[in-house]
């Protein structure tokens, strides 16, 4: 068996997930492989329930984009049973998701992607005054004193001397991949922290309208949270005036720290890291469902962001994709610890689709996997075969690719700004600066979204909950759904039998497993295996900071990427530990 | 020692050194002592120490999770997640927030383990898969289970963090595919705190860790090994909805007259009455809300086997609000005290877990 580097914990993430890559002697690697360590099975735990309830279960398929699964699920059962929502049960979902957009890309850039990018401890060396400069001279941000960065350089150089380093220790700080000026690592820092402080208010548009946050409430046919009566006093509900100011402030301060601190950290750190715009591409193929209705979910041109699939690089021709035809997305499972009834190389789609565990990996402890059989949790899905990337570069391209004004143009400064073409969004940087784009794209939607809300209950419509068919003696004896989304992380998609008023199957097709898969059956790679693939040379196999880099990029969610389904019920083990 | 209230030097130099101001170390002991219903000296007392030589190591570990929780104590505001790992903890282990990736990584735990042997808090969320050795969760080629038992060996004190590693939550919903387990079924030499919820409130994560700083000792149980501080009312009594339960005021639906005049959930399925947490004190992110007050029934997720009993819509039946012996555990592990209390929360926590985790009871 070849040596490879192996990288297990890939840490700052969500999930479970290992990396190994293979290198030539100078370092470059070679061929790469991806494996999610972790599987719960909770598409099997959703067989038999209460299909109103499967959002909740749902949901906890993942906590960082929590509400995605749950708004996923909602809508798998209304798209079955033939359910329409309240306009304002739409426009809270989307207020919902848009808040979930920012603070998740938000603190993925901060908190899970920066220390790629930024050296902590060269901040140590900044000079607060010119950190200042620096600062103005790229955002109308107020915290931007010479006094505001020496007090938090302080509070850093307090924290190293203790000797107590936490979350810093290991890190592979002075590794020369590192680039910033040590003011542009001390302003990163000093946005790190503002950014904890800042989304622990974001949520608040969750806790409004879901109750809380991890995990808020959401219910088939609308949404759970009535709109405050006057006549049960002004806080009968938390969706009263009190509630819909803060809904209010909370926007505002979400469209500033994206125009004032994201945006112009992204594009400033992504000016000091030009290289990192060509390499990391990936596959080249791109798809989205499309998101954020105004006109509910079945007038696909209602829609903010278009469903379709780039092949090849070629925005001048975007395909339809078709969610119900079985010959369009089918998942694999030759690479991955399952077996199918037809064998290990059929595709299924997801309706009809089945996993028994069939572990054939290493038995623990092991030191590296073997490639040539099972070596992930994670299935291979594909879309008429072919390996493609979701996310938000898929997005940003597809606005971009439609023409959609605001995308175009703030796509065409930054990348004027950095002296880049367009082909450079091919690329790790390219992914994350389209995370950062979207992000204002998003933001800039919400305050629309908020005023139609006000402006309905001003009207008089105050209602977001239908019960139209909330009692399941009104349903058909069978049914069957898909309901799908935009996630942060990519198209998202939850397929739904309901026979009897039970679910008799149910499917999560999700971003990070279209992403993070395993090779399938004609050995074609997943989006991080090829983006691995795709001119990377690592300084130090021991630091192997350029792995995280590009990993990082598409920002993984590996307990989201794995699942199970079993339509036969019975519980399918076959165990073989090699 | 009578408190004479003056300032004692070292604390207040060992908080500037910090780069803690004084005041906002009081301020935060003393609402944590309030929260936790603790004497008012206690207050000062944790101030020192918490601002004592050196930070707590906490070693955090991940298993199946969703990462709810270690997300939800990001949206803590008191502590905040920055003053807790920059001033209060060394979060010397944690896979979402820590800069180390691969072996770096696990020599960090390593590292940590050794340097602070039988001293430092092991943090877990997430169940522990149990079935063909635990192969279907594994990290650095281990599995969860080698690791949580190499790693609780040197531990002073373990806390499942979540209804998944306290209780084995979704994973170990029926049929259970993975043989998931909550972390107690595994370490059984020492005590194991749970703060269960889905995810749990981050006053109670941050609230419990401080209170062993403190006291270097763990806070008073019930019967589930849940703080009582945090566990001890149910929702239902301490619902701002209750009097319209008292007045037979119930919403019939989502989004009737009743349900927009804030009337009580009990009949859309709440299931507060039989929930013990704090979401109706404390609320939520800043205390902005809680599930009630937004509308949508509680689901009873801070409770042993909540996925399994019997679907979240259905109301509680009269029977169950009637009986003792489903609501006498808690209430009554709330008036006992003592020795003999111990051993028979001991039973009716075996009790209460066996009724929950017993497959194809969901009537």
């Amino acid at each position: 068996m070849t040596e490879r580097v192996v990288v297990d914990p890939i840490t700052r993430i969500e999930g479970h997930l290992r990396i190994e890559a293979e290198t030539a002697a100078d370092g470059t690697i070679t061929s790469a492989f991806s494996s999610g360590t972790m599987v719960r099975g909770i598409e099997l735990i959703l067989k038999g329930r209460d299909p109103r309830e499967a959002w909740a279960f749902a949901q906890r398929i993942c906590g960082v984009c929590t509400l995605v699964h749950g708004i996923a699920s909602v809508r798998s059962v209304e798209n079955a049973l033939n359910y329409p929502i309240p306009p304002n049960a739409q426009l809270i979902r989307n207020l919902m998701i848009g808040a979930q957009y920012v603070h998740d890309h938000v603190m993925h850039f901060y908190h899970l992607h920066a220390l790629d990018w930024v050296d902590v401890v060269s901040a140590l060396s900044a000079d607060p005054a010119a950190t200042s400069t620096l600062a103005q001279s790229i955002s109308a941000w107020p915290k931007s004193s010479p006094g505001y960065f020496a007090d938090v350089q302080k509070r850093l150089k307090t924290f190293v001397e203790q000797g107590q380093l936490g979350i810093f220790a290991g890190g592979y700080w002075g590794h020369p991949e590192y680039k910033l000026p040590a003011e542009a690592n001390l302003m990163a820092v000093a946005h790190y922290l503002e950014a904890l402080d800042w989304q622990r208010n974001v949520v608040q548009i969750h806790t409004i309208f879901g109750g809380k946050n991890p995990h808020p409430n959401f219910a088939v046919g609308g949404a759970p949270s009535p709109i405050s009566n006057d006549g049960g006093g002004v806080s009968a509900t938390a969706l009263n005036v009190t509630g819909l100011q803060e809904i209010k402030a909370v926007i505002d301060r979400m469209k500033t720290f994206v125009e004032q601190v994201y945006l112009p950290d992204t594009l400033a750190i992504a000016s000091f890291y030009k290289d990192w715009f060509a390499r990391g591409e990936g596959i080249g193929n791109f798809m989205t469902y499309g998101d954020f209705p105004s006109a509910g979910m079945d007038d696909p041109a209602s829609w903010l962001i278009p469903s379709g699939v780039i092949l090849n690089r070629d925005l001048s021709n975007i395909l339809p994709v078709d969610m119900n035809d079985p010959s369009e997305i089918q998942e694999f499972v030759s690479h991955s610890y399952y077996d199918y009834a037809a064998g290990k190389g059929a595709g299924l789609h997801p309706y009809a689709g089945e996993t028994a565990f069939a572990y054939d990996g290493p038995k623990p402890p092991f030191d590296q996997l073997n490639v040539e059989q099972g070596y992930s949790w994670l299935k291979s899905p594909r879309w008429k075969g072919h390996a493609v990337e979701v996310g938000p570069l898929a997005r940003v391209l597809m606005l971009y690719a439609k023409g959609h004004a605001p995308t175009v143009e703030l796509a065409n400064s930054a990348l004027k700004q950095l002296d880049l073409p367009l082909t450079a969004m091919f690329s790790t940087m390219g992914r994350t600066a389209a995370r950062t784009l979207e992000s204002k794209i998003v933001v800039d939607q919400m305050q629309g979204w908020y005023d139609a809300l006000v402006a309905n209950i001003k009207a008089g419509d105050v209602a977001v909950h239908s019960e139209a068919k909330w009692d399941p003696a009104t349903w058909p004896a069978k049914a069957q759904g898909v309901g799908f989304m935009e996630a942060p992380r990519g198209a998202l998609g939850h397929w739904i039998v309901i026979e009897d008023g039970k679910i008799a199957n149910y499917q999560a097709v999700v971003p990070s497993t279209w992403n993070a898969g395993p090779r399938d059956a004609t050995g074609q790679a997943g989006p991080y295996e090829a983006a691995l693939a795709d001119r990377h040379t690592l300084h130090d196999p021991k630091q192997p900071l350029e792995i995280l880099r590009t990993i990082h990029s598409f920002d993984p969610c590996i307990a989201c990427a794995v699942h199970v389904v079993n339509p036969a019920g019975e519980e399918l083990m076959q165990v073989k530990v090699s | 020692m009578p408190d004479t209230g003056q300032d004692r030097p070292t604390l207040g130099d060992s908080l500037a050194a910090r780069g803690i101001s004084r005041r906002s170390l009081l301020k935060y002991a003393g609402y944590l002592a309030g929260l936790m219903a603790l004497p008012p000296m206690a207050s000062r007392a944790m101030a020192e120490a918490l601002a004592g030589a050196g930070r707590q190591s906490v070693i955090w570990l991940s298993f199946q999770e969703c990462t709810g929780c270690v997300e939800s104590l990001t949206r803590s505001f008191s502590p905040t997640i920055e003053d807790m790992i920059f001033n209060l903890i060394s979060l010397d282990y944690s896979e979402t927030l820590m800069a180390a990736s691969g072996t770096a990584a696990e020599e960090a735990r390593l590292a940590a383990m050794e340097a602070n042997k039988g001293k430092f808090i092991l943090v877990v969320d997430g169940s522990v898969s149990t079935r063909d050795d635990g192969i279907y969760s594994t990290n650095a080629g281990k599995t969860n289970l080698a690791v949580l038992k190499e790693t609780a060996a040197e531990a002073a004190a373990v806390i499942s963090v979540g209804t998944c590693a306290a209780f084995g939550g979704i994973p170990a919903a029926r049929p259970n595919p993975t043989g998931a387990v909550p972390v107690s079924e595994i370490v059984t030499d020492k005590p194991v705190v749970n703060i269960s919820g889905c995810p749990p409130i981050p006053d109670a994560i941050a609230g419990t860790i401080a209170y062993f700083i403190t006291f270097g000792k763990l806070p008073e149980l019930d019967h589930l090994n849940r703080p009582r501080a945090f566990f001890g009312d149910s929702i239902h009594d301490r619902c701002y909805r209750r009097p319209y339960y008292d007045k037979g005021l119930f919403a019939k639906s989502f989004d009737d007259e009743g349900a927009r005049n804030g009337w009580c959930l009990y009949e859309v399925g709440c299931k507060g009455p039989v929930t013990y947490n704090a979401c109706a004190t404390l609320k939520w992110n800043g205390g902005v809300s809680f599930p009630i007050q937004s509308g949508h029934g509680c689901l009873g997720c801070s409770e042993p086997g909540f996925w399994d009993q019997g679907g979240f819509y259905k109301p509680l039946s009269a029977s169950v609000m009637g009986n003792n012996a489903v609501l006498g555990g808690a209430a009554a592990a709330g008036l006992v005290a003592g020795a003999a209390s111990v051993a028979m929360a001991r039973r009716r926590r075996a009790a209460a877990m066996a009724a929950a985790s017993k497959p194809g009871e969901t009537k």
